[in-house]
């Protein structure tokens, strides 16, 4: 298995201007981030002697979402497993407001039980916690949901440390697309090819992924289904078969088609039924995505020249267009709450991530890079997921929506590209 | 090469594609979606048995499929180096999907050779540079593959023989630093099915 290794970097808010620049810092600077100071004491884990503490785990999640300060816990004497045995003051001198505690018993049955307490340090109360019977191979899917946890409880959002992402690794000649957790680790490969396999999405239920494999000398698209590999052929007509995209109850595809000509939209059934084409257009309409309330299917298009976004009802209709800014707009994806949109926007050869408020129609540019690709949102809305270049070779990298926390995940080897991040699965 | 005899069947083959072109209707080809089981449905799902257990499936067990095309093929004048048939890249300018005039033999060589193996089967792949979004591309190199395509039913192919895809940037050589080496990636390739 594959491990990625998470590089943080931090980028500052664009109006603080007076701070100077730390590499490498994992706080946030500048007065806007309130960031929550949180102390995550070692799980007593004596049982799995060896593994990675959950406690590192937890707070690597909790210190890549920008919004808290996992605070330095090897000063303070004491290590309680459980909030019985907290002495308030040691972590009130620490300046900590939040205290999570937790240990991990080995049980019947090879198995294992983890257990976390979450404490308001100031109010000295208990705020959450939990208990989970898991398999040893659970560990780390159990750290990211105890974060999960910690997030939503101090913050009021769901947590996406437990949601996996999904990307393509190309490596000595071969394709290998791979599902692995939102921190990089525990990579597993789904398929893998000696022909290019790009565009892979994720359905709605985190059960299946579709892409498009080049495994017979033209783009066909594939369903697969995770647990069992089992997959089916969902579009090979003549032509292209590309650019695959779930309505958002998982029922129907967006996909694009050229048969003999130029790529149009068309929607078909999961199961690869009931084809119909949506957009007719002398152009290339391609890249299409579904706003979440399923109304209307957005999709990059050079009917005016150069290619900017539109949108179309996803049962037919004129289309319209969204971007009027910018030198190119392409490969739109929504936000969850369909406020806004991502997409890459070329202006004068540079390919970088965007951020379009519907609403208003302004624009914010995320992302640095030249050849910046595929921008994906975290379930929570709060983290676009992206394919970048550094120095040559294909890595991902990730930022805030508010443009304010950054960070790059690379792997030793493979060149990585295409990501898509996963549905939240509870 | 007898050109006249050439020429004639030529124009034979155009009133052929003339005639398809006017009578056909829509191109679909409504092939049902296929069950491809690539492993024997063995594979137990394991059970989520933690606090938060539910119905969602846990795919923390990934089943993997391997694909390999790499076997295969016997000698044939398709790709006898000596033979023009063995040709099988045809480049573009910049930005552009106009068939250079240098492309003409190539091109008159595999459309003979489609002429005279009535089931043999082009596959025109389109390519353009890594320069932009890989689904655009895409339906860049698509265009280019189009173009070629429009070349061959000049010279009489009709479209059954012929399919036009896109490998878009997928085929592109990485990291260029210079227009020579883009240049490389502008291209459509030719390649028969089955081979």
């Amino acid at each position: 298995m594959n491990k990625l290794l998470v590089v943080l970097s931090v980028c500052y808010c664009a109006l603080v201007t007076s701070v100077a620049h730390a590499a490498l810092e994992i706080e946030i600077s500048g007065g806007s981030a309130q960031q929550i100071p949180i102390a995550i004491v070692p799980f007593a884990q004596t049982s799995i002697n060896g593994q990675d503490n959950l406690a590192n785990i937890i707070a690597a999640d909790l210190r890549r979402s920008g919004l808290f300060k996992a605070l330095e816990t090897g000063g303070v004497a004491s290590r309680p497993s459980s909030l019985a045995q907290v002495k308030y003051g040691d972590w009130i001198a620490l300046q900590a407001q939040a205290l999570a505690v937790g240990n991990v018993e080995a049980i019947a049955g090879n198995r294992l039980k983890v257990s976390f307490e979450l404490a308001d340090v100031l109010k000295q109360s208990k705020l959450t916690g939990a208990d989970y019977n898991i398999a040893p191979h659970q560990l780390r899917a159990t750290a990211h949901k105890i974060a999960d946890a910690i997030y939503q409880q101090l913050t009021g959002e769901a947590g996406i440390f437990a949601s996996r992402i999904a990307y393509i690794n190309k490596s000595k000649g071969r394709y290998a697309l791979q599902v692995a957790d939102a921190d990089g680790a525990n990579a597993q490969t789904v398929i893998s090819s000696n022909e290019p396999i790009i565009s892979p999405a994720w359905s709605p239920d985190g059960s299946k992924i579709a892409y498009v494999s080049f495994e017979k000398k033209k783009p066909i698209i594939f369903v697969q289904s995770l647990m069992t590999g089992q997959r089916i052929t969902l579009a090979s007509f003549k032509g292209n078969n590309s650019a695959p995209a779930w309505s958002p109850d998982g029922s129907k595809l967006a996909v694009v088609l050229t048969y003999a000509a130029n790529s149009q939209v068309y929607i078909i059934n999961a199961d690869g039924t009931g084809l119909k084409q949506l957009t007719k257009s002398s152009a290339i309409d391609t890249e299409p995505t579904w706003s979440p309330d399923a109304k209307w299917v957005y999709f990059s298009s050079d009917r005016g020249g150069r290619p900017q976004i539109y949108k179309v009802s996803s049962i037919g209709g004129e289309a319209q267009r969204v971007t009027f800014e910018g030198g190119q707009n392409l490969s739109p994806r929504f936000s969850p709450d369909g406020k806004s949109l991502a997409m890459i926007r070329n202006d004068g050869g540079k390919f970088r991530v965007a951020l379009q408020d519907l609403a208003s129609g302004q624009v914010q540019l995320l992302s640095e890079g030249s050849q910046d690709e595929s921008p994906s949102f975290a379930p929570n809305g709060r983290v676009i997921l992206y394919a970048t270049k550094i120095g040559g070779k294909g890595t991902l990298a990730a930022v805030s929506s508010d443009g304010r926390v950054k960070q790059r995940l690379s792997e030793s080897g493979g060149d990585i590209r295409e990501p898509a991040w996963g549905p939240l699965l509870n | 090469m007898n050109h006249k005899f050439f020429n004639q069947k030529l124009l034979g083959g155009l009133l052929i594609a003339l005639v398809l072109t006017a009578c056909k209707s829509t191109p679909m080809v409504d092939k049902p979606a296929a069950v491809e089981d690539k492993s024997p449905a063995t594979a137990v799902p394991a059970k989520s048995t933690d606090a938060n257990a539910n119905t969602t499936p846990d795919t923390s067990a990934i089943k993997e499929v391997k694909i390999d095309t790499n076997a295969n093929s016997g000698m044939n004048p398709l790709k006898d180096p000596n033979n023009i048939l063995s040709k099988r890249n045809i480049y573009f300018d910049f930005d552009s999907d106009v068939v250079k005039a240098e492309f003409r033999p190539l091109i008159e060589a595999h459309a003979k050779y489609l002429l005279a193996n009535g089931n043999a089967k082009l596959i025109l792949q389109g390519n353009t540079d890594e320069r932009g979004t890989r689904e655009y591309n895409l339906s860049l190199g698509q265009r280019r593959s189009v173009s070629v395509k429009k070349s061959f039913n000049l010279l009489g192919v009709q479209d059954k023989q012929i399919e036009t895809v896109s490998f878009g940037e997928e085929k592109a050589t990485s990291n260029c630093t210079d227009d020579a080496c883009y240049q490389g990636n502008r291209r459509v390739d030719v390649a028969y099915e089955n081979e």
